[in-house]
């Protein structure tokens, strides 16, 4: 990649850049493990502090906790049907909470505060590898939710309602992951470079509302890749009723 | 990089975002539209229209941002510089 960098004092911005760590014949993205591990265990703490000691009466942590619960397996249920959501609620719910907090970490910790020798901290999603990892378990599992649920008949959702269905129902399976990780991808790196351009024209109070639009399209965009990984999963064990 | 490449390359990816915000933009237009009337009809189901809306918007999104990741491609990571 061709680094773009101007080497101004009041701000910075780097496309391409990575903190390179070897391992094996494999080149890692520092950066990007660097900054996921900090929201899995800021998610981590969260989720044990929010169970330690649960009450009747949710107070404080728990009752955000429970919310959370309950607005997943709304959206769970309603994707996936009654029958099959309680086996994929905890995929779908990791999946969610973990984008989400890739998104919001990135956009709301003063990552610049610390120094890499090469490339910058940012949300871990900004990174298309990250992405299209999520976006292949997403594939992944729905194959096996409609082989586990439905064995060899999972097939007949290829040739219906008509066999002529079957090259346009081969190639979804192609683009499903495709779109699902450049969605993600691109809306978070044009919110972070948007906001990175407006920085480094003008530094002070410009770059706020399009920090705003970007908290919320981030949002959106977590809840659009849980709702997504959901509905491919409830298609796939999806029964016709004849 | 030679001039030709370079230069191709920038009107490229001014086209791929400026081309791929129109489609997005006429329907996205089209479908706030929709839901405003829709709410005007009946405010009780506002909640729902909101939802739905705001989840169709994201998808007519993406489709500029697959124009802006090509035009991001093309600046950053461009596959025809030597």
């Amino acid at each position: 990649m061709v680094p773009l960098s101007f080497p101004f004092h009041v701000a910075e911005l780097e496309v391409g850049q990575h903190l390179y760590w070897q391992i094996g014949n494999l080149n890692l993205h520092g950066q990007v493990f660097i900054s996921s591990w900090v929201v899995i265990s800021a998610l981590l703490v969260l989720v044990i502090t929010g169970t330690r000691k649960m009450e009747r009466d949710p107070q404080g942590v728990q009752n955000l906790l429970e919310f959370l619960w309950d607005y997943l397996r709304d959206l769970a249920r309603e994707q996936i049907g009654e029958k099959a959501y309680r086996d994929w609620l905890p995929f779908i719910g990791t999946l969610f909470l973990f984008i989400f907090g890739c998104n919001w970490g990135g956009a709301l910790v003063p990552w610049k505060l610390i120094e890499l020798p090469n490339g910058e901290l940012g949300a871990p999603t900004a990174d298309i590898n990250t992405t299209v990892a999520m976006a292949l378990l997403v594939s992944l599992s729905y194959f096996y939710a409609g082989l586990s649920r439905k064995g060899l008949r999972y097939f007949e959702y290829y040739v219906e309602p008509t066999p002529i269905m079957l090259p346009f129902k081969i190639i979804e399976d192609f683009t499903k992951p495709l779109s699902l990780s450049f969605r993600l991808f691109g809306n978070i790196l044009a919110d972070e470079l948007v906001v990175g351009v407006l920085a480094f024209l003008v530094p002070i109070l410009v770059p706020l509302p399009a920090m705003f639009l970007g908290l919320f399209t981030s949002a959106i965009q977590a809840l659009i890749f849980a709702t997504l990984a959901a509905n491919y999963i409830g298609e796939a064990v999806h029964e016709e009723h004849h | 990089m030679s001039d030709l490449t370079s230069a191709a390359s920038v009107l490229a990816a001014a086209l791929a975002v400026g081309l791929a915000a129109i489609g997005p933009g006429i329907g996205q237009g089209t479908a706030a539209g929709s839901a405003v009337e829709g709410i005007a009809r009946q405010p009780e189901a506002e909640g729902k229209i909101r939802g739905t809306l705001l989840l169709s918007l994201a998808f007519m999104e993406a489709l500029t941002i697959y124009g802006l990741v090509v035009a991001l491609v093309l600046l950053f990571a461009n596959p025809f510089v030597k």
